[in-house]
């Protein structure tokens, strides 16, 4: 019995602290969207907090990193952002290129500069 | 691939979705951000089967990486459930925009609830590229497409790096975590294409860093809020003197 709980409480802790305060979200969105069109002003509205939200996860991620990005100096971080952001802009708006050149930067500074 | 597919059946429209999740920039940068989860579960002494499960009923990368990190530390249940809730808040707003371009007259509840379950920034994104310029008959089944392909990527990528873990050096498991805010920046700043999501974007770049930085409680939802509120009204403005 114990045993049993043992290998269950991670998926009861997955449900819990994981599945339910993520899924209420999508669920909620579900219940509001009904009766809306795409072009209706709460829609429009909608899209700009959701930009801005994930706005605001990718800065955190990039100032605030968790893990082993956190090892990686943070002026390391915020040049690689930057020269990946100029890349995209620079080469026909390409996500891959902006990507590609951020990631090289930052594996390049992290290289120079990591202890 | 042409900006607005277009397909005879149900069938080729889900074909159509995975054949985009497949050859998508995200899929890419999914692979990777994953790959750096599972090294994280692996880390934390969770099993490939609870990483799986957790991938297909979470499916949001910074509310696994918050999960998975307080499991292995021992947070406050609560302090991670709030967690966990305050990075879903944007999947709200997502929804609530994604679904008016997926349902028609004739749809039933029980056809969104598949596409609502499977939002995420990725698919999100690309949804909102694609199918305005899709017909209607076609674009959830086209959505599910590529949900299955998203998804499909990421619990395949979360298996590699958790047997590939401990294996990687520090230098590239921090470059793996860096893929989510260098591909979510430049992708949304692709898809900005009024002046009104340019402006959220920024705004909520700068707040989110000012309101974390100091230390302010649910900086996330006011950073969205403020940032995007501000960014509608100048739209509003302008559109009311245009």
């Amino acid at each position: 019995m114990t045993a049993l709980i043992n290998e269950l409480w991670p998926y009861l802790i997955l449900v819990t602290l994981g599945y339910l305060p993520n899924e209420i979200w999508r669920v909620l969105g579900l219940v509001m969207a009904r009766g809306l069109n795409e072009d209706s002003e709460i829609v429009v509205w909608s899209r700009a907090v959701a930009t801005a939200i994930l706005a605001g996860v990718i800065a955190k991620l990039i100032v605030f990193s968790p893990g082993a990005l956190a090892n990686i100096p943070l002026g390391v971080r915020v040049g690689a952002v930057v020269c990946g952001f100029v890349a995209f802009l620079a080469i026909r708006r390409s996500v891959f290129a902006g990507v590609v050149v951020g990631e090289a930067t930052l594996l390049l500074g992290g290289y120079l500069f990591t202890r | 691939m042409p900006d607005a597919p277009s397909f005879n059946s149900n069938a080729s429209a889900f074909f159509g979705g995975l054949r985009t999740a497949w050859t998508s920039v995200f899929c890419m940068v999914m692979a990777g951000t994953y790959v750096g989860l599972g090294a994280l579960a692996h880390d934390f002494g969770l099993s490939a089967l609870w990483l799986t499960v957790s991938t297909l009923m979470i499916w949001a990368g910074p509310a696994q990486v918050i999960l998975i990190s307080a499991l292995g530390t021992g947070a406050a249940p609560i302090e991670v459930a709030i967690g966990v809730a305050l990075t879903g808040i944007r999947l709200l707003p997502m929804v609530v925009a994604l679904l008016p371009l997926l349902k028609g007259p004739q749809t039933r509840l029980r056809d969104l609830l598949l596409p609502a379950h499977f939002t995420s920034v990725s698919m999100w994104v690309e949804s909102l590229r694609l199918l305005p310029g899709m017909a209607r008959d076609h674009r959830i089944a086209f959505c599910n497409g590529l949900s299955v392909g998203f998804n499909a990527t990421a619990v395949v990528a979360g298996l590699f790096g958790y047997f590939l873990a401990a294996k990687l050096p520090l230098l590239f498991a921090g470059a793996l975590l860096f893929l989510t805010p260098m591909s979510f920046l430049v992708s949304t700043a692709r898809n900005a294409r009024t002046l009104m999501d340019r402006l959220a974007l920024a705004l909520g770049l700068v707040f989110g860093t000012v309101l974390a930085a100091s230390h302010v409680e649910l900086d996330l939802m006011w950073s969205g809020l403020g940032g995007g509120t501000i960014a509608y009204l100048v739209h509003r403005f302008r559109r009311g003197i245009a």
